[in-house]
């Protein structure tokens, strides 16, 4: 800290005592001691405003470290594979070339909540990072269903440490080849590895560790069992043969081949396991975007303000902040040539700040569609929404007329069986409720991706895999499809089938992917 | 409350290891980069990164998406003109048009390379790998520079020859004046009082014994200061410095006649590559002649040495005759390292490779460091390498190999320039 830094602190918090106990000195230089004092700050309005965070550190870091982190998906730690190297080549070459910023932050859903800070940020800029990420993301993670039910943040970044030694030693013992393809393999199909509606074991390591070893030996006997060639009992085996297996189609597609594929390696199926894991505890990012990053956007812009309101912060933090956050919640309409789908900082925050204004100033307009919440406490009425929804269930249930008309929202809906598009709802009062559903199913990942699940296994002749695609509104599939049966394929290791279903059952189309049978390799 | 880490100092790079999965992934590509760039890069030009591109198509990670078709009903925001039950135009080319942004999943695979840049380091590392050449190898080729002993200071420890006499005398000066500093100020003030005391009282005052006491027992302990201490000691630091021996000039030598068609001429330049790397680790400045020769001789930029299509007969003495008139007019102070190689398909006029020998025997031999003759070529050896085989008996530093194949490149290299036993 410079002479004049601590001079012009102490000075105003002398002069300012009365009012604010710490005044933040007029300039864009961070330094240690003035973070620390405004992250005292930033805690106290956020702890006045009742956020539930987990303990929060943050850690000062450089660009270039900023490119690492981005590049083993924002965590510390993360084991080895070369698409991370193309995300990070990627980075460095935009942010090189002066074609992006990076982002301002990084957060961790872990305990403690780690929050990296970029060196290169203003004082500011590190002031609205803490209230971002340390309090907004961090409530949000200890306080979202999704995130209390499927991640732990206690053990994660052990997790991460176990994944990438477990993979370190695969790649000495099996080579790097080996580890890579099987890699490429599951992250093909790591959107396909997670349990939707069973709430899955917690991630906990020393458990972990102690169930590994028992763990491989007794997949092994089960996949053993299923593909038993001895002969057995008449009786045993007509029983047998009506059943179907699975039984039920399966969601899950890397437990399924972690726990049935024939001929994996027991390291193979820990390594499938991984993915897995590390698949599951993303799922909740992934449908909580526009509520997280609403409600991180949100309490920044609460807290620096009650801050400004206070004369902790001054005019120039002022609008540098304001500057920031408007480029980070702009919306540009569907026709400017910057539009790149619906900002979820935009509507996320768009609609947090509309709940606040619905308890605190409802209108008739709002008393009818919102009586639950017209004019009820602000701060306790966020907090269950933050709590109890993601994003699609979340919009169904508060977006607002206001809010849609303030948007524009509009709907199109293209059937390819018709000549023209037709504009389908607009914002008015006929459109209001469809534009709302419509937005919510948007939001769906279930309809997002097409839906894919395990239907049967040929248990008794080529060991072929069937896969069934429930077709959702006719759509078809993208022309990767190929190259990612040839993947399933792989972990199968045997014949594939992809067969597209419509809703009445009947199958509209076959996709197959021969496996090319590798001698096994003992 | 909160932990507060600067991280700045460590953890950089945490993305090399995947950085490095990345490169080797795509290996063939980046030879192939590499391999241009030597092409199209001069000789002197080598220590720097270079851009490789790849496709699209072979670093895309596939997934499971809905391609354009069905039903697609798609919510947007900044709605201008339109009315519910509004008929639009599909828009062209079957595009995403109002709805776009939508399809998560794009099906385009016409994006642009994945281009990015490989590091000097990165670079060399592929390009030594072309010539095959070992690690162990690699790194000795590296190392090779002469050390000299160079001052640097001082030091607390050493052997006694080195001890600097100023040095320990002037710190044992301050450490004398240091701890003794409380002391003779007090002896100071002692004898200026006992002074004062001489002249008003008597001797025997019980003031001026106690004085006097005092004042031998300061100076008992001032002279109990040791005059040198080991901890004065300093030594003369003297540690190695590589050692760039002043200035090289290389020449390199090429046959430019019909029969060496481009595939020799990039061995040629692989090899002269290797050789200025080579001596770029040894000289502080080196320079690089290019001379290339049919029946004539011409000295010429390393553009037109590598690309010129002239061509004629085979007449090896002029290109030797005019590199001993450079070496002699531009390069004759002893100041100059001189180091040939000559590259050749080794066709030459039969009465001409005599001379050759002859040349170099006694005029071009005695005035150069080293000379290095690599024939390109597959078949049998010809008349001039049967000449040239006379010359190491008298002239050791004259080395001759032959080069069939790329892959020979490096391995010739070694074994022109292994170390000399002398």
């Amino acid at each position: 800290m410079t002479a004049t830094a601590i001079e012009k602190a102490a000075g105003k918090s002398a002069h300012a005592k009365t009012d604010a106990p710490f005044r933040l000195p007029e300039q864009s230089e961070w330094t240690f001691e003035l973070i620390e004092q405004i992250h005292e700050e930033i805690r106290r309005v956020a702890a006045s405003f009742k956020l539930d965070t987990y303990p929060n550190q943050l850690e000062i870091i450089t660009a270039e470290q900023m490119m690492d982190a981005y590049a083993s998906v924002g965590m510390p730690v993360s084991y080895n594979h070369w698409s991370f190297g193309k995300q990070f080549l990627a980075t460095e070459k935009s942010y090189k070339r002066g074609h992006m910023g990076l982002a301002y932050e990084i957060v961790i859903n872990s305990n403690p909540c780690i929050a990296y800070l970029m060196e290169e940020n203003s004082l500011t800029m590190q002031a609205l990072v803490i209230a971002h990420a340390s309090y907004g993301h961090n409530s949000f993670f200890k306080g979202n269903y999704l995130f209390r039910t499927w991640t732990d943040a206690d053990a994660i970044i052990d997790y991460m440490l176990f994944a990438k030694n477990y993979l370190a030693e695969c790649e000495r013992r099996h080579g790097i080849d080996a580890v890579e393809e099987l890699l490429d393999s599951c992250h093909a199909l790591q959107n396909y590895g997670v349990d939707r509606y069973k709430r899955p074991a917690r991630l906990s390591i020393a458990e972990e560790k102690e169930r590994q070893a028992e763990r491989e030996r007794y997949l092994q006997s089960q996949v053993n069992d299923l593909w038993r060639t001895l002969p057995r009992r008449e009786e045993v085996v007509a029983a047998e043969h009506d059943k179907r297996f699975p039984e039920e189609p399966q969601e899950n597609l890397l437990y399924f081949i972690e726990k049935h594929a024939p001929l994996l390696e027991p390291w193979q199926r820990e390594v499938v396991r991984i993915v897995r894991k590390i698949s599951q505890y993303f799922y909740p990012q992934r449908q909580t975007q526009v509520m997280n990053e609403g409600w991180a956007t949100f309490w920044h812009y609460t807290i620096l303000n009650q801050l400004y309101d206070e004369g902790v912060v001054g005019n120039g933090f002022m609008i540098e902040f304001l500057q920031s956050h408007t480029n980070v919640v702009t919306q540009p309409p569907v026709t400017s040539k910057y539009y790149s789908g619906i900002n979820p900082y935009a509507l996320g925050f768009a609609m947090m700040r509309d709940i606040r204004r619905i308890c605190e100033a409802p209108t008739a307009e709002d008393r009818h569609w919102f009586p639950d919440i017209a004019g009820s406490d602000w701060l306790t009425t966020l907090d269950f929404a933050m709590r109890n929804f993601k994003d699609e269930s979340f919009i169904a249930q508060y977006l607002s007329p206001k809010l849609i008309r303030d948007f524009h929202f509009f709907a199109v809906l293209d059937d390819d069986r018709n000549e023209k598009l037709s504009v389908s709802a607009i914002h008015d009062d006929n459109g209001y409720r469809y534009l709302r559903e419509q937005l919510a199913g948007q939001y769906n990942l279930g309809n997002r991706e097409p839906n894919i699940q395990v239907w049967s296994v040929n248990t008794r002749g080529d060991r072929s895999l069937t896969l069934h695609h429930n077709q959702y509104q006719r759509r078809p599939l993208n022309k990767q499809t190929d190259e990612v049966l040839k993947h399933v394929a792989r972990l199968w290791g045997f014949d594939v089938v992809l067969e597209t279903v419509d809703p009445q059952g009947t199958v509209l189309n076959t996709q197959e992917c021969k496996s090319d049978k590798k001698p096994r390799v003992n | 409350m909160a932990h507060l880490i600067d991280r700045r100092l460590q953890g950089k790079n945490k993305s090399a290891g995947n950085r490095e999965r990345f490169l080797r992934r795509h290996k063939g590509q980046i030879k192939e980069a590499v391999a241009r760039a030597i092409k199209g890069r001069s000789i002197t030009d080598m220590e720097k990164g270079e851009k490789v591109s790849i496709p699209v198509k072979d670093i895309n990670e596939p997934n499971f998406g809905h391609a354009r078709g069905g039903i697609w009903e798609t919510v947007s925001p900044g709605n201008e003109e339109y009315q519910a039950g509004d008929q639009l135009q599909r828009p062209k080319g079957g595009g995403s048009g109002q709805g776009k942004g939508k399809a998560g999943n794009s099906e385009e695979t016409s994006e642009d390379d994945f281009v990015f840049e490989l590091s000097q380091e990165e670079f060399m590392q592929y390009f030594f790998e072309d010539l095959e050449l070992p690690n162990l190898v690699k790194t000795q080729l590296q190392a090779v520079t002469e050390f000299k002993q160079q001052r640097a200071g001082y030091t607390i420890s050493g052997t006694p020859s080195n001890i600097h006499v100023l040095r320990s005398l002037r710190g044992a000066l301050g450490r004398r004046i240091a701890v003794g500093g409380n002391a003779r100020g007090r002896l100071q003030e002692a004898e200026d009082e006992l002074e004062q005391l001489q002249r008003t009282a008597f001797e025997d005052d019980h003031r001026m014994l106690a004085l006097k006491n005092e004042i031998a027992a300061l100076r008992s302990r001032l002279a109990a200061i040791p005059f040198l201490d080991p901890i004065d000691l300093r030594y003369s630091n003297r540690i190695k410095v590589p050692k760039p021996t002043s200035q090289a000039v290389m020449f390199c030598v090429m046959d430019v006649s019909g029969s060496m068609d481009q595939q020799k001429k990039d061995a040629a330049k692989r090899f002269f590559i290797l050789l200025y790397l080579f001596l770029q680790r040894a000289y502080e400045k080196i320079e690089v002649v290019f001379i290339r020769h049919h029946t004539q001789a011409a000295e010429v930029d390393e553009n037109e040495f590598f690309n010129s299509r002239e061509s004629g007969g085979t007449v090896v003495s002029s290109a030797l005759n005019l590199l001993a008139k450079v070496m002699h007019e531009r390069y004759a102070s002893s100041d100059w390292n001189v180091y040939v190689a000559q590259a050749s398909d080794g066709d030459n006029w039969d009465t001409d490779s005599a001379t050759c020998r002859e040349l170099l025997v006694n005029t071009i031999m005695p005035a150069v460091q080293y000379y290095a003759y690599v024939e390109i070529t597959e078949g049998e050896p010809q008349n001039l390498w049967e000449e040239y085989t006379k010359i190491p008996d008298e002239h050791p530093h004259f080395a001759m190999q032959k080069i069939a194949s790329p892959a020979d490149i490096y391995p010739v290299f070694r074994e022109l320039f292994r170390k000399q036993e002398t």
